[in-house]
This record gives structure tokens, C-alpha cells and sequence, in this order.
């Protein structure tokens, strides 16, 4: 517990990696992407097979159609993964975007594991295009490279002399011309190279230009197609009726009721519930509504949310494990002239993406069909398989677009997934496809819930207004404990709880960060931006109140702390200066600042609220800097900002979970607000310049937004937010 | 017994319970699943669709309600204002996940249809009954914005 340096942040990397050797996921096996069974369920997959002549890598197919199908590992769940994942490929191939299509790989973590994942094949940790860039940088490359050889052999001429523009090889001028569709025969037939070289980035065309998102026309127009638009010869419907309270189990049922219901064709019991497969949504809605279980609740989670806080709060001042350790911030909180502490409240969190979870299952004794928006495709492989008694081998994942997702569908244990398979196999596994639908009340019951955290903060202050120890306690539950991801825990340290808090940028000190892992019955998971949507705001709510105590400007108190940070300080000053920082506001608003780093992106926001006489709290503009590298698509960048605001104000404003006796009050989108069109203020994204390699931008938006808009509260109001949600402070 | 109605232009005569709702009838039954589920609380307004030219919430809305009149769904969109509404979406690049698009285009449809130059404020009340969680609320809002300018031009 004392002076020793503390580091106890893996990286993402390490510990993704560290959990796919963590041995309970099963790593897969290679699939042949092509063959009858292995349809795709897509449309846009059908067309290419035929005319695919020239396959270099997994990730780039060309027909004699000069079509350009990419293939994608990552999930689309809105946050522009395909268009991104296409957009380096077709770069460093120099094709025409307009012949672009994308297409979902296969699950096989031998060609398609996230790199910084290690050996699992998945999306999350906003590490999509972070992880792919070189890979499919030099996948693009080397193609090129080979229809470059392909004319050159064509033509009797060096290479030295072709050029290429927009899927069209040349030579002398334009005198002699080929598109890669017609090279495509040719290049097939010759050695792919060792090594390319990359393009540097003056040349791109691509990189950095706003080419349309390649998903753009399907999803204007109905065509899109989701898992809950899958249709097979012959497919039923269920819907599973699971416990009212986490932990509890069928005790018994009565299927009569519900197996009268029109439409309906079979009751099964599985582990989770109780399911219903009917001929149509409806039927086997009705027979669910129908069907009497009682219930076993002996070893369910009994406990009000309430309750729970309560036991956070207590734990808060009890002995914790050390998460970061600089100086001795105990010493210096004693000796230092002046103290300031708060702590915050923050609910559990449901993702409620608008696609219900749902999935589709073909089951028979030896094979198993899955079609989803699946984010962890290898885990969902495994798990699967494990619920079916197959090998991984026999399950074959068709990833689909996903209607959201939020880190929902990314979970360990493959909730849905596995509910699908476990009622497919309890029909009879007779190869009827059957798609499990969720309703929106079962996603807000349904748990895996960002967990609900209490942090307490003290702060010391020199007689100079000089920050100098800084004290974080965390208390709240582990999302990896007890599953395979588990390995990411060192030292009893999970480090989803406390990334945001443990790695504060400024420059102080003495600083102890400690973490006290609780356990529920209340099943959670990660929640976009994992652990900054909490620590990033008691970092930089209580940071302001600090600011504030000390008499100094919040922006420049900040500033000043971060010199040794300069990616995070050229936000912040970006930000600052875009917003009119400093310029007066008229009464009843306020301005509020706050800047995070999350999976190394960089992002700073100010917020512009209006507090009216009611204290009812309303967000007129928030202006974002974004540092995330090279900018691969700056329109898909600020999309995701923009995204990023209005889902983390939804969740600040009107976000909570609450448990009644261990009964979820909410049931859908009225008890569990969220954003809507006349809340979302005005957003202004800027990018920073920057040829670093690019990191993610899907959830990192998220992390300043809550407390730069508490910050702005407190500038509007003089009133300080501790528990969250608030749309509204006293107005007394 | 069968129901019978107008689905975008053409008449259907869809089996199926009358109590049923809408929403699943014209995607199970129909076969037309642009429109989608979201809460079936007439809540997030995902299964927007126009009844005799209003937009209405089809998964609160029984098959039998729509006997003899004019549904239209997203596949049957061919009205100008709607032509301009799609355009801008693709234009601005509005989609996200995609999934609550097709409500929020059927919405933002029926209020071009009914008022040429939408203000902010009709906007927000038109709209607010859609909600979308990727939160592509200001490109939806510009959208509508271009869809209303380029029916001037």
C-alpha cells in the first residue's frame, strides 16, 4: 500500500489476448467460406461468387465484373465498420469506391481474429479499425501489386511503366488499358508477394475523404437486412419466458393455456425459461402471455438497487486494492492546506439497442446454422456448439447488420445466442429453423447491464491552489469476473472498472486510485465506453469542483496539468477555443468542459446548457475535439461524435436501472428514457490533423459528454451533480 | 377471416388473426420487412408506416383497423416529398445501425407531405415519437431541412 509505482492497466490488447488463452473459449477452426451450405443469408453476398476470379487474400475478392467485395471480420452495428474496413482496403488497391461491396467473413479466428484481440474473432473496444489498418492496408497492396504484374505479363512490359487509376491499369498514357476485372483471370494465376509497399499518406485518395458509407442506400430505402428480417422455408417463431428475478429458476408450468393458443406448435423447457415456438410472432407472443410458470426465487438476487448503493457507499470507506499508486496521497491529503471531496452515484445501465436481441438457428445433429448481428463471432461459435453438443466446426455464424448494439451483443456468454440453440435443440435439433425474437420488455429485463458504481473522491490543495494528491475510491461490480475474460483481472484489479480513473492524465504528485469489487446477482456487462462512462465523469466532475475550489479557471486548470499530455491538451485547447471558451453566456446557461482518452482516442467537449426556473436541465450545443489518428472517413468521425453525445446524454439525463425487491422497475423505452429529437442539442465536431495511426471512434465520444454537461450545470446553477440521472436540479 | 386493404397500391388479402398487429402482418405475412420492431408500445415509433397518408404506429394498430383503406410502407414510398426525404437521407448520410430509419423516414415523409417547409419546432413534434439510438437526430433534423429545399427547387 505504499510508494511503489502501481500500474495495473493492461492495455486492451493484453487483455483480450490474455483471455484468449484463457482456455474456456474455444478457439476455432477454419471454415471454406464458398459451398452450398454456407449461404448467405445477405443479398449482397449472392452476386459475388459467381464472378469471383481472383481471390489474393481473405479479405478482397474481384469478379469479371471489375465488382470489389471486401470481406468483413468486423460487425456493422452503425458504427461505419464496413465502410471504414473498405475505405483502407480499396485505398491501397486504387479502385473505383463505386464498385465496393462489403460482405460479412465467416466466424474463423485463423484468418479473422481481431488483432487486438489476440486469437478471438469479435468487434468492440472501438478497436475495429485500429487492429485491421496495416492488415488490410497491405491486403489491398499486395492485390494491386498482382494485377500490376497480371497487365505487365499481358503486355510484354516492366511494371515500372503501368499506372493505375480507379480499378484501370495503363500503359504509356492511355494508349494501352485494362480494368481488373479483365486482369482479374491472370492475377489469380501468380504468386501473391511477400511484401508491399504502402502508400504514403499524401498519396491517399480515399483516406480522409468522405466516400458514402457503403450501407447508406439499404438503410434509406427498408433493405437492409437485419436478423429479424430473415425469413427461411418453414421457420418458427419463440419467444422464451425467463424469471422475473435474476437467479431464478423454473420451478414448474403449465403449457396448456399457451399450446391453445392459435399458431402455436411446441412449449420447451430450457435453462433460461420457459420458451414458446409458434407460427408467427404473434402467436407465440400471445401463448407466452399465456403461459403459467411458477417460479424457484430460493437463490435469485432478492435485493433493492437502493440496498445495493448502500453497501457501495459503506465499502467506499473500508479497505480496498490498490489500482494506482504515485507518491503518497494519504500524506499529502494531511498536509495539505485545503481538501475538497465528493462522491457520485451512477445507476445500472441497459444498452436497448432498437433491434431487440434476436437470433436464427438451423439445427440438426450435425451441423448448426446461425444467423445474427453477432459481435463475438469464435465465442459465439464455441458456446454454441457447447449448447448443441457439436464441434465449433459445425457452427457456422452468418453476421448480419445489427440494429445497434452497444456492447450488448458482445457478451461472454452469448446470452441470446445460446437461448437460440438451446431452444432449437429442445424442439428436436430436426433442422427447423427457428428464430428466438426478444420484446423490448425482455431487453430492459434481461440484465447484462452497465453495473452501477460509487466512486468517492478527495482532493488536496496547496495554500497556492496547487493540486497535489488526488484520492479515488471505486466501488462496483466486475464485468469479466467469472468469464473467460476474467484473465484481464491482475492483482484483483479488473481493469474495465477502473480505466478512465487509474490512468488520470494530469500531472500530480500523489495519487491513489483503489478499486473494491462487489458482487450481485444482477448480471452486467460491458456498456459503450466500458468504464469511462462512469470514471470519466467522478474524474472530471470532481476535477472542476476541484478547479473551482482552488479559484481557477476549469479550462485552464486543466490545461495546465496536462503538458506532459500534449494529444489530451491539443483537445481540450481545440475544443475550448472552437466553443468561444471564456465568452459570456446569459443567465440561466452555462458552459462546462471536460476531456477523456479512451482506447487511445482523444476527445474533449464543451457543453452549452439552459437551466430554466424549474432546474429543468436542457443541452443547447456541445462542441467536440476528436484526436483519433489518421481520420480515415472525417464524415463517419463526427457521425460517431454526434452518436456518442446524444447516447451518453440519454443516459445522463434519464439513464437508470432500478431494482425493486430484486424486480426490474422499468419495462420499456417509458421507464427507461432515452434521447429524443427535441432533446439533441446542436453538435460540432472537430478533427485534429494527425498521420498516427488511427484508433477508434465508436464509443469514445461517449466519455466527456456527461460531465462536461454537469460541469455546465454547475456554471449555470451554481449546483453540483453527484447522482445520476439528472434532468433536472433543484431549483431551490 | 381474411382482411383486405390497399398495401402500397396494390390490393392484399392477408389470413391472418384480425387482432393482430399490423406491424406483423405486413412483415410475417406480407413479407414487406423494411418495417420494423421495436417496443410494441407504439413508443419508439420503428414501426412507422402511413395509413391512409398519416403515419401511424402499426405495432399497436390490429389488422382488422386497416380494412379497406390505404397502407403504405416503406417498399411502396413514390411520393415526391418522399423521393426527397430518401435522397437526403443518402445525401447526408443519416443511417447509423439503419434499423429505426425506416420509421423515421415514414415520419419525416408524412410531415413533408402535409407541411412544405417544416420549422425546427415542426420538426421536433413530428419527429420526437421516433426515437434512434445511435442518435443520428441532427443529420435526421438537416435532412429534413435539404428534403424541404430541394422540393422548392
Amino acid at each position: 500500500m505504499n510508494k511503489h509505482a502501481h500500474a495495473t492497466r493492461p492495455t486492451r490488447r493484453e487483455f483480450l489476448k490474455s483471455a484468449g488463452t484463457a482456455g474456456a473459449v474455444a478457439l476455432t477452426i477454419g471454415f471454406e467460406w464458398a459451398g452450398p451450405a454456407r449461404r448467405s443469408f445477405a443479398a449482397a453476398s449472392s452476386d459475388a461468387s459467381a464472378s469471383a476470379i481472383f481471390s489474393p487474400n481473405t479479405f478482397v475478392r474481384i469478379g469479371s465484373d471489375n465488382t470489389v467485395t471486401v470481406i468483413a471480420k468486423h460487425l456493422e452495428m452503425g458504427q461505419g465498420a464496413y465502410t471504414g474496413i473498405a475505405t483502407v482496403l480499396a485505398e491501397e488497391l486504387d479502385v473505383d469506391w463505386a464498385e465496393v461491396r462489403v460482405e460479412s467473413a465467416p466466424a474463423d479466428a485463423k484468418r479473422y481474429a481481431n488483432l487486438a484481440f489476440g486469437t478471438l474473432q469479435g468487434t468492440g473496444g472501438s478497436s475495429a479499425m485500429a487492429n485491421s489498418w496495416t492488415q488490410l492496408r497491405e491486403a489491398g497492396g499486395k492485390a494491386r501489386a498482382m494485377l500490376l504484374s497480371a497487365a505487365a505479363k499481358q503486355w510484354q512490359v516492366p511494371v515500372g511503366e503501368l499506372a493505375v487509376e480507379k480499378g484501370v491499369v495503363y500503359h504509356e498514357g492511355k494508349k494501352r488499358k485494362a480494368t481488373f476485372g479483365q486482369l482479374a483471370a491472370t492475377a489469380a494465376a501468380l504468386p501473391v508477394p511477400g511484401s508491399v509497399t504502402l502508400k504514403e499518406p499524401k498519396d491517399f485518395k480515399l483516406i480522409g475523404t468522405r466516400p458514402p458509407r457503403v450501407d447508406v442506400v439499404a438503410k434509406s430505402n427498408g433493405t437492409a437486412q437485419f436478423t429479424i428480417d430473415v425469413s427461411l422455408p418453414g421457420m418458427l417463431v419463440a419467444l422464451l419466458k425467463r424469471p422475473p428475478l435474476f437467479g431464478a429458476t423454473v420451478k414448474s408450468f403449465d403449457p396448456a393455456a399457451a399450446s391453445a393458443v392459435p399458431g402455436v406448435v411446441k412449449i420447451v423447457q430450457v435453462p433460461r425459461g420457459v420458451a414458446v415456438v409458434a407460427k408467427s410472432f404473434w402467436a407465440a407472443k400471445q401463448g407466452r402471455d399465456a403461459l403459467e410458470i411458477e417460479w424457484d426465487d430460493s437463490h435469485a438476487e432478492k435485493r433493492s438497487s437502493a440496498a445495493i448503493m448502500d453497501e457501495y457507499r459503506r465499502l467506499a470507506d473500508r479497505p480496498a486494492l490498490p489500482a494506482r499508486r504515485e507518491g503518497d496521497a494519504g500524506q499529502a491529503i494531511k498536509n495539505a492546506a485545503r481538501t475538497v471531496s465528493a462522491s457520485f452515484e451512477f445507476p445500472y445501465l441497459a444498452h436497448a439497442p432498437m433491434e431487440p436481441l434476436d437470433a436464427v438457428v438451423q439445427l440438426d445433429g450435425h451441423s448448426c446454422e446461425i444467423w445474427a448481428g453477432d459481435q463475438f463471432q469464435t465465442i459465439d461459435q464455441a458456446n454454441a456448439a457447447r449448447t448443441a453438443g457439436l464441434d465449433p466446426q459445425q457452427v457456422n455464424i452468418h453476421t448480419l447488420y445489427a440494429g445497434g448494439s452497444f456492447g450488448r451483443r458482445a457478451n461472454p456468454g452469448s446470452d441470446y445466442i445460446v437461448e437460440a440453440v438451446s431452444i432449437a435443440k429442445a424442439y428436436g435439433a430436426d433442422g427447423t429453423p427457428i428464430k428466438l425474437q426478444w420484446t423490448r420488455e425482455d431487453d430492459i429485463h434481461g440484465g447484462l447491464y452497465r453495473p452501477m458504481f460509487f466512486h468517492k473522491l478527495q482532493a488536496g490543495l496547496s495554500a497556492e491552489g496547487r493540486l497535489t494528491a488526488w484520492r479515488h475510491v471505486i466501488v462496483g461490480q466486475s464485468i469479466v469476473a467469472g468469464t473467460p475474460f476474467a484473465a484481464l483481472i491482475k492483482d484483483g484489479i479488473d481493469s474495465t472498472s477502473v480505466e478512465g480513473a487509474a490512468n488520470i492524465a494530469y500531472a500530480i504528485p500523489n495519487i491513489a486510485v483503489d478499486l473494491s469489487t462487489t458482487n450481485t446477482g444482477v448480471p452486467v456487462l460491458w456498456w459503450r465506453v466500458v468504464g469511462s462512462s462512469h470514471t470519466a465523469f467522478a474524474v472530471e466532475a470532481f476535477f472542476d469542483e476541484v478547479a473551482h475550489a482552488a479559484g481557477q479557471d476549469p479550462f485552464a486548470f486543466r490545461r495546465n496539468l496536462l503538458e506532459h499530455q500534449p494529444r489530451m491538451k491539443a483537445v481540450l485547447e481545440l475544443a475550448a477555443a472552437k466553443a468561444g471558451w471564456g465568452s459570456p453566456l446569459p443567465k440561466g446557461k452555462g458552459r462546462g468542459i471536460a476531456v477523456a482518452e479512451a482506447f487511445n482516442t482523444f476527445v474533449a467537449q464543451v457543453a452549452e446548457v439552459s437551466v430554466d426556473e424549474q432546474g429543468q436541465v436542457k443541452v443547447d450545443r456541445v462542441v467536440c475535439a476528436v484526436d483519433c489518428g489518421t481520420p480515415i472517413n472525417p464524415d463517419i468521425i463526427a457521425a460517431q461524435m454526434e452518436g456518442g453525445i446524444g447516447f451518453g446524454l440519454g443516459a445522463v439525463l434519464y439513464g437508470a436501472i432500478t431494482l425493486k425487491d430484486g424486480r426490474i422497475e422499468q419495462d420499456n423505452f417509458n421507464g427507461y428514457r432515452v434521447l429524443r429529437m427535441n432533446e439533441m442539442p446542436k453538435v460540432e465536431v472537430h478533427i485534429v490533423p494527425s498521420t498516427a495511426p488511427p484508433t477508434g471512434v465508436g464509443e469514445p465520444g461517449v466519455a466527456p459528454l456527461g460531465p462536461a454537461v454537469a460541469n455546465a450545470v454547475f456554471a449555470a446553477t451554481g449546483k453540483r451533480i453527484h447522482v445520476l440521472p439528472f434532468s433536472s436540479v433543484s431549483a431551490a | 377471416m381474411p382482411t383486405s386493404f390497399l398495401l402500397n397500391g396494390k390490393p392484399a388479402n392477408l389470413d391472418a388473426d384480425p387482432n393482430m398487429p399490423l406491424l406483423w402482418a405486413v412483415r410475417e405475412i406480407a413479407g414487406l420487412t423494411g418495417t420494423k420492431f421495436g417496443c410494441g408500445m407504439a413508443l419508439c415509433g420503428a414501426c412507422t408506416l402511413h395509413l391512409e397518408g398519416k403515419a401511424i404506429r402499426s405495432c399497436i394498430t390490429p389488422l382488422s383497423a386497416v380494412a379497406g383503406k390505404r397502407v403504405v410502407t416503406i417498399e411502396g414510398l413514390v411520393s415526391t416529398p418522399a423521393k426527397a426525404v430518401q435522397d437526403a437521407w443518402v445525401k447526408l448520410q443519416v443511417p447509423q445501425c439503419g434499423y429505426c430509419q425506416s420509421g423515421q423516414i415514414m415520419s419525416a415523409t408524412a410531415l413533408l407531405e402535409t407541411n412544405t417547409a417544416p420549422t425546427d419546432a415542426d420538426i421536433d413534434s413530428a419527429m420526437s415519437g421516433n426515437i434512434c439510438r445511435c442518435a443520428t437526430y441532427s443529420r435526421i433534423r438537416a435532412a429534413i431541412h435539404s428534403a424541404a429545399d430541394s422540393m422548392k427547387a
